[in-house]
């Protein structure tokens, strides 16, 4: 495939390795900010092919994984209102809240749908006049134009039996909270590509500087990673800080101003929860006062609040990068993604799933070293 | 950051309500094997591995017959290669040609919803006759249902079918030994996103056509040169990843399977690509995976390839004795990761 096999070429990626190898000195940690980022590191062994004592760790850039148990109890609530159509990407369907997920209501006969863009959600609120259509609007600063793009077109339409359930959150104020945290471990970022396509990266610049820690904006296949890291390493071992750009086919340090334009127009910056992690500060999305009223939550009405329950379940430190899945007691015995303890274990892009599903009989998880050889092929 | 960055170090864990059946219980995949493991295999009280496996094989009279039966709710009824008719026969006649049986009887089940377009069962029905010619099927009898409107997706086909074994000892994971090599005969994935793209109104550049296809002709040709089967299945629900670890499960052994040997056309790598998909958990409907001696191997591989839509037949890995490790795949790049069933339905990422 085109633009996609160029990436996952073997022999460059055994050149990048072989040349991370030859720079490396000490000991490196970094962390990959990108769900998706995880999932191609640990589907391809990307982290067999680092050399010893550099250490990837996973962050909290699943969408699904960080929004929190209330929006996924206020959800469900939503769509067990009779007469409501209730639109989600699929990720978010086994995600357990408080009391089940939206699985099980669709199950027990609530009107759930699988929408692959916001827009689709929209098309059947035009079609189906009659009931209120509710759209699941969550995700980094990549969904969020589509988001707001629909909202906006719902607007011009006049289209009112829409409303949106937002938990929309921002990367850099996380990445900033892990590095005030006092326990951080990270010495230099793997930015999320796609999050830098919409937004560009003269946002990190000064989170870079502040904290003295190099940021890569990289994409997602072997080659991008292997390349990313490369220019991560590079700089820790010279000394330098910069944010510097491995994505530039997709990047531009502006990013795309035009999906920035609709995104001010629509949304306003708010504190926001993190599953697993707590609250921070303008971290997350909500609708500006212009298009308050296609909030859902407004529409209606606050949903019965839980107190969280705590549990065994190490998300929290999994998605700070303190922990690896495999750490934790519950992985793949008492948490599984049928029967998930947290979030990590549901989406394809936690890391706990990630692990679960390329890792579970490999003991460790994690760095077995330059292990380049093909011995065991057939 | 603000004072109100408090670190909450767990996850609310959900209750656990009283279980329901989920579309994902259907879906091949953990937990349909929790439903025969919890409920069927009790129940009947026959081992889990007959309930696996694609059909039956009995003693009758001193002939050996295969038995299988399976039912049919695509949606929609017609996708692009083929409907719910031509599904309904080869779906059957494979699962017995899988039991190393030369199909020879059908039976038809029907279940109609009020309100079906005559025209659409007459475009199914001929369908199904059109499909029981290409695989040299008999249908021997039949029954018909209607239930009300908005009680069925239109029409629900159930086949069972009767064949006659003809390999010496039938093909069956419990035969699989290390040092097989693993033969996959063909491309996969496509009568899984063609339906997908059918359903969801994808409409991909270059129409994906599904590969929905009778697989006896080829099995009989193996059976008949002598190679000895020791296992053979074909990877529909759960695609082909969900089926070597069902096979590795049931023989107690390990595989490795070589990434860069299976082959999946274009159109099908890239709608999974955009669509968030894994193509080794994607349903085909016309390939099997056979389990044959290594030294005979390169002889059923060139039969494979000769027969028709085997031009991408390939041996795709090995078997190895059990050290724990299940299936592992060696990637493109170097890398292994570990296969395991399909967890739930494959549902679409998000970014």
């Amino acid at each position: 495939m085109k633009y996609i096999d160029e990436f996952r070429d073997a022999a460059s990626v055994r050149r990048y390795a072989d040349a991370i190898a030859r720079i490396t000195t000490r000991s490196w940690t970094m962390m990959e900010i990108c769900g998706g980022q995880t999932h191609s590191i640990v589907r391809h062994g990307i982290d067999q092919l680092l050399p010893q004592g550099v250490n990837l760790l996973h962050g909290p850039g699943c969408p699904v994984c960080v929004t929190p148990t209330e929006s996924i109890d206020a959800a469900i609530a939503i769509a067990n209102t009779p007469g409501v159509i209730f639109c989600s990407f699929g990720d978010m369907l086994r995600v357990p809240g408080h009391r089940g997920s939206l699985l099980a209501a669709k199950a027990r006969g609530a009107d759930v749908r699988i929408v692959y863009s916001p827009l689709d959600a929209l098309k059947i609120a035009q079609g189906t006049r009659d009931r209120e259509v509710v759209f699941f609007a969550i995700g980094f600063e990549t969904t969020a134009p589509a988001t707001a793009m629909t909202v906006a077109q719902a607007a011009r339409d006049g289209i009112e039996n829409f409303s949106l359930l937002i938990s929309h959150v921002l990367v850099p104020p996380a990445i900033e909270a892990l590095l005030s945290a006092p326990d951080n471990q990270v010495q230099g970022f793997l930015a999320a590509g796609h999050v830098c396509t919409i937004m560009g990266y003269w946002e990190y610049e000064p989170i870079a500087q502040r904290f003295r820690v190099p940021i890569v904006v990289t994409g997602f296949e072997p080659l991008d990673l292997m390349q990313g890291i490369y220019l991560c390493i590079r700089q820790l071992e010279e000394n330098r800080v910069e944010v510097e750009n491995q994505y530039r086919r997709s990047v531009r340090r502006d990013g795309n101003r035009i999906a920035q334009q609709v995104m001010r127009r629509v949304f306003a910056v708010q504190s926001q929860r993190w599953r697993g992690i707590g609250e921070i500060a303008a971290s997350g999305l909500g609708l500006s006062a212009e298009y308050a009223r296609y909030d859902a939550r407004t529409r209606f009405g606050p949903a019965e609040v839980h107190s969280e329950q705590p549990s065994e379940c190490m998300a929290g430190l999994i998605l700070r990068g303190l922990r690896k899945p495999t750490d934790c007691p519950a992985f793949a015995t008492r948490c599984t993604p049928e029967r998930p303890v947290g979030a990590t274990m549901v989406s394809s892009e936690g890391a706990c799933a990630a692990y679960y599903r390329y890792r579970r009989h490999d003991g460790t998880g994690a760095g077995v070293g330059l292990d380049m050889g093909r011995d065991a092929s057939p | 950051m603000t004072g109100g960055f408090g670190f909450a170090l767990s996850c609310p864990l959900p209750d656990r309500q009283n279980e329901v059946i989920e579309l994902a219980h259907g879906g091949g995949g953990l937990l349909m094997h929790g439903l025969i493991d919890r409920i069927f295999r009790p129940a009947f009280a026959i081992s889990s591995a007959d309930l696996t496996h694609d059909g039956a094989v009995l003693e009758i009279a001193g002939a050996r017959l295969a038995f299988t039966t399976d039912s049919y709710v695509v949606r929609p009824l017609f996708f692009p290669g083929g409907d719910i008719g031509s599904l309904a026969i080869y779906g059957t006649v494979n699962d017995l040609a899988m039991c190393g049986a030369q199909p020879l009887f059908l039976s038809l089940g029907l279940i109609l919803e009020e309100g079906l377009p005559i025209s659409q069962l007459r475009q199914v029905i001929a369908s199904m006759h059109t499909a029981a010619e290409t695989a040299g099927v008999r249908l021997a009898t039949g029954d018909t249902k209607v239930v009300e409107h908005g009680k069925g997706d239109g029409l629900y086909i159930n086949t069972a079918g009767i064949g006659f074994v003809r390999s010496a000892v039938p093909p069956a994971p419990q035969h699989v030994r290390p040092g097989d090599a693993v033969l996959l005969s063909g491309d996969i994935g496509r009568h899984g996103i063609a339906v997908l793209a059918a359903r969801e109104g994808l409409g991909f550049e270059g129409e994906i056509e599904s590969d929905a296809a009778p697989l006896a002709a080829t099995v009989m040709e193996l059976i008949e040169a002598g190679i000895d089967l020791h296992c053979l299945r074909d990877p529909t629900r759960g695609g082909l990843a969900t089926t070597l670890v069902e096979i590795a499960k049931s023989a107690s052994l390990d595989m490795y399977i070589d990434e860069s040997s299976i082959v999946v056309s274009e159109p099908v790598r890239g709608a999974c690509e955009i669509l968030g998909l894994d193509p080794l958990y994607v349903a085909s409907e016309g390939r099997f995976i056979a389990f044959v001696p290594l030294h005979e191997a390169e002889a059923a591989l060139s039969i494979v390839r000769g027969a028709p839509r085997g031009v991408d037949a390939a041996i795709i890995g090995r078997v190895e004795a059990s050290r724990g490790r299940g299936v592992v795949l060696e990637g493109m790049i170097g890398g292994t990761r570990v296969l395991d069933m399909l967890s739930g339905e494959q549902l679409p990422r998000i970014c």
